[in-house]
C-alpha cells in the first residue's frame, strides 16, 4: 500500500519544553518524522514552544509555529494552516492530550481534520484505565486487580477490592506524575487525592501491587496491512515498582526464555490489535511473577515514546521515521531497513551485543525531596551503554553516567549492616552503588535478590566485577600482562578503575595498555546480528577483539563531542549545537563523526553524521575513538561542560581541539587570570575574591561588603551557588554546603541587588565577531540565567548601555582568542556595566537566539572553526527585530513535594519555552503558556512580597485591580496596599491560624500568586506558598518585574484573541552561504 | 584456555571449554535467534552442524524439562560467547553448561563469536573441529578439512525413529498460540509424519490442529503408509542434504500420486521440490534465526518465520513440475513455500511450528487441516 495521495498536509504536534519523562526523545522522534514526511513530499507543519529542538529549526517543517501546545493554540493554527491531518502519536503525552482536547472540542471535526497514527477512540481506549483493563480481559489477558475512582469514596470501594500495599495512577499524565505507593491508609489518602488533583480527567486508577515482580517492555509496530514486528525487548533490572524511566534496564530481555519471551509476543500483538492501534510504534509493559512466571499487562503506549528512543539507538532500527511513513499508508515491507539498504524494514532485529540504559537523577538540587523511587519518574536524563556483555555494557553505562565513578567500583560508604539492608532494599538513586557495597562486603548474592529483588542473573554478574576489581587490588601495573588486561577490558573496566585498584594514574595504565596492544575494536550496530552486510556507520567499542569492521576514512574530518547524559544545565540546547555541528560540517564536506552516549537525542541518529560512536564521553573512550579516526580536531566547545572538561586531557594526549585554544577555557574560569584579562580591557566586574578557607570566606565577606554570592568554581548550571545575606549565613554555607581546600576554593562575588541581568551570545573566528543577540532578563540579578526569564531584544536598557555591553562582548571574545561561540553574562546597575562571566563555549541559548533572529549561529560557528571567516561567510548581525521573543523556563517542582521551590542561583529548570510575537506583552503570554502556567484574565490573585518590594507592589496591584482582579494579601502587603486605597481582603499566612493562604491554593481559589520571596531563609520564610502553588499547578510570580512582565501579558491577551505566526513569516528561513571546500 | 576451535581454512579461536569434554567436527552455521538454545541444541536438523550463537549471552535461563525438542543434543557442537554460570528462570532445572557435559555436547566460550560469524556470512559454512584435547591449530585444521562435507551426506538415517508410534500431546496450555488456542480440535484426522528428524512442537501443534499423528521411519514404504489410509502425510524437517535422500524422494512421489494430501516443512519441503524432479542447492550460510520475514504471495501477509536450512529449492528448476512458488523470503528471495498446481500438496521452507520462534505461522497447520476437510467435502471447522 503506497502512500496516502489524499493528504497533502499534515500538522505534527511536538511536546513542548523539556520536563521530567518528556525529554530530548521527542525531539528525535519529531525530526525523524518531520524529515520522513517531508521527504515523502507532504507540507508539513509543526508546533512545539520548544526552541531549543532540532525539529523547531525553520529549514525543517515547512510552517514551523513556535507556540504554545494547548488546545485554544493550536486550534488556531488549524484554522489558519487547515491541513488534512493531524499526527499526534510522535510528540509525548502532551501532544496525545491536546489531540483528544481538540477532538472532543470537536475543532478537528469542524475542520475536516483527520488525525492519523492513532484515533481518538485508540487513544482512550488506551489510556483510560478502565476501558484498557476491560480490552485486556476480552482478550484472555491478565492485568493487575484495580479499579477506578474519581472521588474519595470510590477509591475507599476499590481499596476493598485491591488490598495494600497498592499502586495510585492517575489517568492522562506523563512519567507517571502524581501518582504513587501506599502501604498504609494514611498514604493511600494522601496520593489518591494528589492523583485526583493532578489527572486532566480527575480519575485515579487503584492497582494491586506487584512489588518485586520483574518488569520487560516490548516495542512494537504494526502497519495498515496488519503485519505486525517486535523491535525490542527490554528487561528492567529494577524490579516492578520503579517507573521504567528510573529503571536501569537491558535489551534485549536477558531471563525469558523463548516460550515466555513468544508469549509476551503473542500478547502485545493480540493488545496492538485490541486497542486498535492502526499504524505505528506502541510499548507494551509487562509484569511477570518470577516463582511461576505469571504475566500481567501492565500498560500500553499507543504512541513512540522514550523506550522506542532508546529502542530504535538499541537496535539501529528507526521507529519514529517508520512509525510517520506508516502513518501514512506505506507498510513494514515498503520500507527499507535504513542500516542494512538491502532488506526491508518488515523483520526484527537481532541483538548481538547487550545494551544497558541508567538514569541520571538531580535529587542534588531539590533538597527535601524524597529520593525514593517509584511510580513517578524522577531521572532527569540517561546514558545507553552498548558492549558485547552484559558486564561491558553494564560498567560503560556506569561510566558514562559521569556521577564521579569510572565503573562499578569505587568509594564504598561505612553504612552498619541493617542501614546497608536497607539501602539495598529500597529503590534510590544510589541503590546500585549500596549493592556494590554489600558484594564487596560479601553479602551473598541470594541475600541481595532478597531484598532488593533484582533478578540474580544481574547480580552474579556484578558479584564478578567485584570480585575481578577485587582480585587487582595490590597488582603492580607492569604486571599485568595483555591476557589479562584484555580480559579486564572485555569486562568494562576503565583505565582509571584499573589505575585505583592498582594504585597508579589513569595515563600510566594506558601507556602500558597501549604498549601491550590491547586496543579497543569497533563493532557495527546491524539490526541483524551479522547476518547481512551493514552499510550504516554506528559503532560501539568493545575489547572483544580488534576487527575492524568499517575501517576510519582517510577523508578530512571532525569529531564532535556530545554532552552526554541529560541533567540539570545541561541538556537538549548542547545537543542542538552538536546537531548543527555535524551538519555543517557535512555540507562543508567535511566528514563528522558524533561521539556520544545519550539515547534520547537527535546527535545519536545515525542519520545526523558520517559516523556515529555510542560511546561514553569520558577521556579513554575518546582518545581511543581520536587514534582511530585521526581527525582535524575535535569540537569540545559545543556539548557542555562535559567535553570541556576533556578538552585539557584531550589536548596533553596530542589530539587537537578546533576553534578556541585550550588555554581560553582556562583564561575565562581561573579568577585570577580572568581579572586580569578585564583590567587590561578596562572592564568592570563585582568585587570578588577567593576563600580556601571559612575564616578567608568571612574577611572578603567582610572587604566587598554582604549580600555575596558565594559557589565553588568549576561547576555547571550554578550548582551549591548561593547568594549569602549575612555572616552567619556565610558560616552555614562554608560548613554544609561545601567544604573548601585549596584545590576546591570558593568563589566569593559582591551581590548586584536590583541590577539587570544580560546575556550575549556571539561568534567570533578570531578577527572579527559577530554578537547574536542580547538576551535582557526580566526578573533582576541573583537568578540563574537558565532559571530566568528573558527577552530578545532587550526592553529597558539604554542605547548606550547596551552598546558598551556588544562593545565588552567583542573585546573579551577577540583577547581570549575565541573560534567558534562565547556567552557572556552582565549586570546592569544604573548605568554600570559589570561583567559577571564568560563562557568560551556554546551556551543553553544558542538554540534560542537562532530561532529569535534567525541567524543559525551553531552551524556558523562551526564553519568558523573549520577556517572559514565571517567575512567569507558575509555574516551580519541581525538587524532589530519587529517581534519579541520571551523565552520562559519550566520547572520540576511539582515532581518533587518536598523540595522549596525557589529560584535562585542554582539552576533548577529541566527545559525552556519560547513565546513569540510582536509585543512584548502577548509574547510574554505565550512563554507563560507555553511552559504551563497560563496567565488568568480574571479572578483572584494573591499578592505577598517581601519588605523591599512594598514600595513597588501598590502600582502593580492598581494595575490588576484596574484589569478586574480581586486581590488578597498576608498581612504586611494587605496593610501597604489598604494603606494606597487598593481593595485587597486579607488572609492568615500559614502560622496564623486558619483558613490560610494554603487552604485557598488548595481549593483552587486563587488564580495568580504574587510572592517575592525574602531571599534569605528565615524562620518566617514563606517558600510553602511557592511550593504549593507548583503542586496546585497555580502561576506564581516571584519578582516584581516578573508580576509587571505578566500585567503586560494579562492586558494583551485581554485585548483580544491571540495570533499565531509562523516562524517563516517573522524571518525567511536562514540559508548559510555553504559550498564544499575542494 | 582449554579449548580450541578451528575452521578449515586454518582460522582458530581459543576459549574455555564449557560443555563435554572431547573432540568433534561439523559444518559450522550461525542462528541469530536471540532465545531458544534448548530447542535449538536439541533440533534434530543440527546434526552434522555445530551452532554459533550470535547473540552473547548464552544460558542466562538455564534448561528446563519442557523445552526439549527432541530426545537428544543434536548440534555437534555449541560455540557462545559467554556461557551464564547460574541460569534464573523459576523453570530451569539445570544449568547450560551441566546439560551440555551430561548430553556430551563439547562447546567452547570466550571466543569472538561475531567475528565467527562474520567469517561465515563472508565465506559461507565451513568444517570446523571442536577439541578439547588438542590445541594444535594445524592438526585440527587438517581434522577439519578431513571431515566429510554436507553436501551428499544422508544424516536423516541418524536421526529419524526406528519404528512408528503415535503422538497425542498437544501444546501446552500454560503457553497458548493466538491461532491454534490451546484446546485440541475434536475429531482428530489420521496422520502419517515421516520422521526425517521431527521437532516436538511440530507434533504438538498437529495435534492441536486436529490431527492424530502417527510417526514413522524414514524410510517407511508409501504403500505401508496409504495402507494405513491417513487424512494426509506429513514430511518433517530434518538434517543433511536433500538430494541424497532418494528413497525419500521416491515415496513422496508415490503419495502424491495417490492424491493424498501432503504438508512438507524444511526438509520436508524440499524432499517435495525433489519428487516431482525440481533440485535444491546449497546456500552460502542458509538462515538461521528467528527474524526471517516471509511473504505469502497470493494474500500478500508476511510473516515473521523461525529458519534453519542450509539447502534450498532452485526456483529455476521448478519450470514442468506442477509445482509454484507461493512464498518468498523478504530478505533474499529465497524460495519459502510450493504448493502443486494440481495435487494437494504444500510445503514451507521455514518452521511454522517455531520452538524457537514466534507464531506467527503456526496458522498453516489449522489451514492445512481446512484443506483435507475442504477435499473430502467435510465441514470447514
Amino acid at each position: 500500500m503506497p502512500r496516502r495521495d489524499d493528504l497533502e498536509s499534515i500538522l505534527l504536534i511536538g511536546s513542548g519544553p523539556i520536563v521530567i519523562g518528556q525529554a530530548c526523545e521527542f525531539d528525535y522522534s519529531g525530526t525523524q518524522a518531520v524529515k520522513a514526511l517531508k521527504q515523502e513530499g507532504y507540507r508539513v507543519l509543526l508546533v512545539n514552544s520548544n526552541p531549543a529542538t532540532i525539529m523547531t529549526d525553520p529549514e525543517l517543517a515547512d510552517r514551523t509555529y513556535v507556540e504554545p501546545i494547548t488546545p485554544e493554540f493550536v486550534a488556531r493554527i488549524l484554522e489558519k494552516e487547515r491541513p488534512d491531518a493531524l499526527l499526534p502519536t510522535l510528540g509525548g503525552q502532551t501532544a496525545l492530550n491536546t489531540a483528544v482536547a481538540l477532538h472532543e472540542q470537536g475543532v478537528l471535526a469542524r475542520l475536516g481534520v483527520e488525525m492519523i497514527g492513532a484515533g481518538a477512540d485508540v487513544i482512550r481506549k488506551a489510556e483510560d484505565r478502565a476501558l484498557f483493563r476491560a480490552a485486556m480481559d476480552r482478550i484472555g489477558l491478565r492485568s493487575a486487580r484495580s479499579g477506578i475512582a474519581h472521588d474519595l469514596a470510590e477509591a475507599e470501594l476499590v481499596l476493598e477490592q485491591v488490598g495494600l500495599p497498592c499502586v495510585i495512577r492517575p489517568s492522562f499524565t506523563l512519567g507517571g506524575s502524581g501518582g504513587g505507593m501506599a502501604f498504609n491508609r494514611e498514604e493511600f489518602e494522601t496520593v489518591v487525592a494528589r492523583g485526583l488533583r493532578i489527572s486532566p480527567a480527575g480519575e485515579v486508577l487503584i492497582e494491586q501491587s506487584l512489588l518485586g515482580w520483574k518488569e520487560f517492555e516490548l516495542e512494537v509496530m504494526r502497519d495498515r496491512k496488519d503485519n505486525c514486528v517486535i523491535i525490542c525487548s527490554i528487561e528492567n533490572l529494577d524490579p516492578m515498582g520503579v517507573h521504567t524511566g528510573d529503571s536501569i534496564t537491558v535489551a534485549p530481555a536477558q531471563t525469558l526464555t523463548d516460550r515466555e519471551y513468544q508469549r509476551m509476543r503473542d500478547a502485545s500483538f493480540a493488545i496492538m490489535r485490541e486497542i486498535g492501534v492502526e499504524t505505528g510504534g506502541s510499548n507494551v509493559q509487562f509484569a511477570v511473577n518470577p516463582a511461576d512466571g505469571a504475566l500481567v499487562v501492565i500498560e500500553m503506549n499507543p504512541r513512540v515514546s522514550r523506550s522506542s528512543a532508546l529502542a530504535s539507538k538499541a537496535t539501529g532500527f528507526p521507529i519514529a521515521k517508520f512509525a510517520a511513513k506508516l502513518a501514512v499508508g506505506y507498510t513494514l515491507d515498503e520500507i527499507q531497513n535504513d542500516i542494512t539498504r538491502s532488506t526491508p524494514a518488515c523483520f526484527e532485529p537481532s541483538l548481538d551485543y547487550v545494551v544497558v540504559k541508567m538514569p541520571r537523577f538531580a535529587f542534588e538540587k531539590f533538597p527535601g525531596a524524597d529520593t525514593t523511587l517509584g511510580t513517578q519518574m524522577k531521572s532527569v536524563g540517561e546514558t545507553m551503554a552498548i558492549g558485547r556483555t552484559f558486564r561491558e555494557a553494564f560498567q560503560k553505562a556506569l561510566r558514562g553516567l559521569e556521577v564521579g565513578r569510572s565503573g562499578f567500583s569505587g568509594k564504598t560508604t561505612a553504612y552498619a549492616p541493617d542501614e546497608l539492608r536497607q539501602q539495598v532494599a529500597r529503590p534510590h538513586p544510589g541503590r546500585l552503588f549500596a549493592v556494590y557495597d554489600a558484594l564487596r562486603l560479601g553479602h551473598p548474592v541470594e541475600e541481595i535478590h532478597r531484598l532488593s529483588a533484582i533478578d540474580p542473573w544481574f547480580l552474579d554478574h556484578m558479584q564478578e566485577l567485584v570480585q575481578a576489581d577485587q582480585a587487582l587490588a595490590g597488582r603492580k601495573l607492569e604486571s599485568l600482562q595483555a591476557h589479562e588486561l584484555r580480559e579486564l577490558k572485555a569486562q568494562g573496566f576503565s583505565d582509571a578503575q584499573i589505575a585505583a585498584a592498582a594504585d597508579t594514574r589513569e595515563t600510566e595504565v594506558r601507556r602500558h595498555r597501549h604498549g601491550l596492544g590491547v586496543r579497543p575494536g569497533y563493532r557495527l550496530v546491524d539490526t541483524c546480528a551479522g547476518e547481512f552486510a551493514a552499510a550504516t556507520p554506528y559503532f560501539y567499542s568493545t575489547y572483544d577483539s580488534t576487527r575492524d569492521e568499517a575501517p576510519a576514512s582517510a577523508r578530512r574530518k571532525v569529531v564532535i563531542l556530545g554532552g552526554g547524559p541529560n541533567r540539570i544545565g545541561q541538556g537538549i540546547e548542547f545537543d542542538y549545537c552538536c546537531v548543527h555541528a555535524s551538519l555543517s560540517l557535512r555540507a562543508m564536506g567535511i566528514e563528522s563523526v558524533m561521539v556520544n552516549s545519550n539515547p534520547e537525542t537527535v546527535s545519536t541518529d545515525f542519520d545526523i553524521s558520517d559516523r556515529l560512536y555510542f560511546e561514553p564521553l569520558t577521556l579513554e573512550d575518546v582518545i581511543e575513538v581520536c587514534e582511530r579516526e585521526r581527525p582535524m580536531g575535535v569540537i569540545v566547545q559545543f556539548g557542555g561542560q562535559t567535553p570541556l572538561n576533556l578538552a585539557h586531557g584531550l589536548h596533553g594526549a596530542g589530539i587537537p581541539i578546533l576553534g578556541t585554544p585550550v588555554d581560553a577555557i582556562d583564561r575565562a574560569e581561573d579568577r585570577g587570570r580572568f581579572a586580569d584579562l578585564l583590567n587590561k580591557l578596562q572592564l568592570r566586574q563585582p568585587n570578588n575574591g577567593i576563600a580556601t578557607s571559612p575564616e578567608q570566606a568571612a574577611a572578603i565577606a567582610q572587604r566587598i561588603g554582604y549580600p555575596v554570592l558565594v559557589r565553588p568554581s568549576y561547576v555547571l548550571g550554578g550548582r551549591a551557588m548561593e547568594i549569602v545575606y549575612d555572616e552567619r549565613d556565610l558560616e552555614r554555607y562554608m560548613r554544609e554546603a561545601v567544604t573548601a581546600s585549596p584545590q576546591r576554593p570558593v568563589l566569593i562575588d559582591r551581590f548586584l541587588e536590583d541590577a539587570v541581568e544580560v546575556d550575549v551570545d556571539c561568534i567570533s573566528d578570531g578577527r572579527r565577531v559577530v554578537i547574536g543577540a542580547v538576551m535582557e532578563h526580566i526578573e533582576e540579578a541573583g537568578i540563574h540565567s537558565g532559571d530566568s526569564t528573558c527577552a530578545i531584544p532587550t526592553f529597558t536598557l539604554g542605547e548606550a548601555v547596551e552598546e558598551e555591553i556588544r562593545e565588552a562582548a567583542r573585546a573579551m571574545a577577540l583577547e581570549l582568542g575565541v573560534v567558534g561561540l562565547m556567552n557572556a553574562q552582565f549586570a546592569v546597575r544604573g548605568s554600570t556595566v559589570y561583567v559577571l562571566e564568560v563562557n568560551p563555549r556554546a551556551s543553553r541559548t544558542v538554540p534560542y537566539v537562532a530561532k529569535a533572529t534567525g541567524l543559525p549561529m551553531a552551524r556558523l560557528a562551526t564553519m568558523v572553526m573549520a577556517g572559514r571567516t565571517l567575512d567569507e561567510l558575509n555574516v551580519v548581525e541581525p538587524a532589530l527585530a519587529e517581534h519579541i521573543a520571551i523565552k520562559a523556563p519550566a520547572f520540576p517542582f511539582a515532581k518533587f513535594p518536598g523540595a522549596r521551590a525557589d529560584l535562585g542561583p542554582e539552576m533548577r529548570s529541566t527545559g525552556e519555552v519560547m513565546g513569540i510575537d510582536r509585543g512584548f506583552g502577548m509574547a510574554f503570554a505565550k512563554a507563560s503558556a507555553a511552559a504551563g502556567r497560563t496567565l488568568p484574565t480574571s479572578g483572584k490573585v494573591f499578592v505577598s512580597v517581601k519588605d523591599s518590594d512594598k514600595r513597588n507592589i501598590a502600582l502593580v496591584a492598581r494595575s490588576l485591580v484596574d484589569l478586574g482582579f480581586t486581590l488578597i494579601a498576608t498581612d504586611g502587603t494587605w496593610k501597604v496596599l489598604k494603606r494606597h486605597g487598593i481593595p485587597v481582603q486579607r488572609i492568615n499566612k500559614m502560622h496564623e491560624g486558619r483558613p490560610h493562604v494554603v487552604d485557598l491554593i488548595k481549593n483552587r481559589e486563587i488564580d495568580l500568586i504574587i510572592n517575592t520571596p525574602l531571599g534569605k531563609i528565615t524562620r518566617y520564610d514563606d517558600g510553602y506558598i511557592r511550593t504549593e502553588a507548583y503542586q496546585a499547578n497555580i502561576p506564581c510570580l516571584t519578582t516584581l518585574s516578573a508580576a509587571q512582565a505578566a500585567i503586560e501579558g494579562i492586558q494583551a491577551l485581554q485585548a483580544g484573541r491571540a495570533e499565531v505566526t509562523a516562524l517563516q513569516d517573522y524571518f525567511a528561513p536562514a540559508r548559510p552561504p555553504v559550498t564544499a571546500e575542494a | 584456555m582449554d579449548a580450541a576451535l578451528v575452521l578449515e581454512d586454518g582460522t582458530a579461536y581459543f576459549g574455555d571449554a564449557c560443555g563435554a569434554p572431547g573432540e568433534r567436527g561439523g559444518e559450522l552455521v550461525f542462528n541469530t535467534a536471540m532465545t531458544g538454545y534448548q530447542e535449538i541444541l536439541t533440533d534434530p536438523s543440527y546434526c552434522g552442524q555445530g551452532v554459533v550463537m550470535t547473540y552473547p549471552q548464552i544460558g542466562n535461563y538455564g534448561v528446563n524439562p519442557e523445552d526439549d525438542e527432541s530426545g537428544r543434543c543434536w548440534a555437534e557442537m555449541f560455540i557462545v560467547r559467554q556461557l551464564a554460570a547460574r541460569p534464573s528462570n523459576y523453570r530451569a532445572r539445570t544449568s547450560l553448561r551441566e546439560y551440555l557435559e551430561q548430553r556430551g555436547v563439547p562447546a567452547i566460550q570466550g571466543i569472538d563469536t561475531r567475528d565467527l560469524t562474520l567469517k561465515l556470512r563472508e565465506q559461507g559454512a565451513l568444517r570446523a573441529i571442536l577439541s578439547t584435547e588438542c590445541l594444535d591449530a594445524a592438526e585440527l585444521a587438517a581434522r577439519a578439512r578431513r571431515h566429510p562435507p554436507l553436501e551428499g551426506r544422508d544424516l536423516v538415517a541418524e536421526v529419524s525413529c526406528q519404528e512408528p508410534y503415535r503422538w497425542s500431546e498437544g501444546l501446552p496450555c500454560a503457553f497458548p498460540s493466538p491461532e491454534l488456542g490451546c484446546a485440541a480440535a475434536s475429531g482428530a484426522l489420521p496422520l502419517v509424519c515421516y520422521d526425517f528428524g521431527i521437532k516436538r512442537n511440530i507434533l504438538r501443534c498437529l495435534v492441536t490442529s486436529g490431527f492424530a499423528p502417527v510417526v514413522v521411519p524414514a524410510r517407511f514404504p508409501a504403500r505401508e503408509a496409504l495402507a494405513l489410509r491417513p487424512a494426509g502425510v506429513f514430511l518433517s524437517n530434518g538434517p543433511g542434504d536433500p538430494a541424497a535422500l532418494s528413497y525419500a524422494h521416491a515415496a513422496v512421489a508415490e503419495i502424491a500420486a495417490a492424491e493424498v494430501p501432503i504438508l512438507g516443512i524444511c526438509l520436508g519441503h524440499q524432499i517435495i521440490g525433489h519428487a516431482f524432479g525440481g533440485r535444491t542447492v546449497k546456500m552460502k550460510f542458509g538462515h538461521h534465526g528467528a527474524n526471517h520475514p516471509v511473504i505469502e504471495r497470493r494474500s500478500g501477509r508476511i510473516d515473521i518465520t523461525a529458519q534453519n536450512h542450509s539447502f534450498m529449492v532452485d526456483p529455476d528448476s521448478l519450470e514442468g513440475t506442477g509445482l509454484v512458488v507461493t512464498h518468498w523470503n523478504c530478505n533474499d528471495g529465497a524460495v519459502e513455500g510450493l504448493e502443486h498446481v494440481r495435487l494437494p500438496v504444500f510445503s514451507v521452507q521455514y518452521h511454522p511450528e517455531a520452538a524457537p520462534g514466534p507464531h506467527d505461522s503456526n496458522h498453516l497447520f489449522r489451514r492445512f487441516r481446512r484443506r483435507i476437510e475442504e477435499r473430502c467435502g467435510a465441514p470447514a471447522r
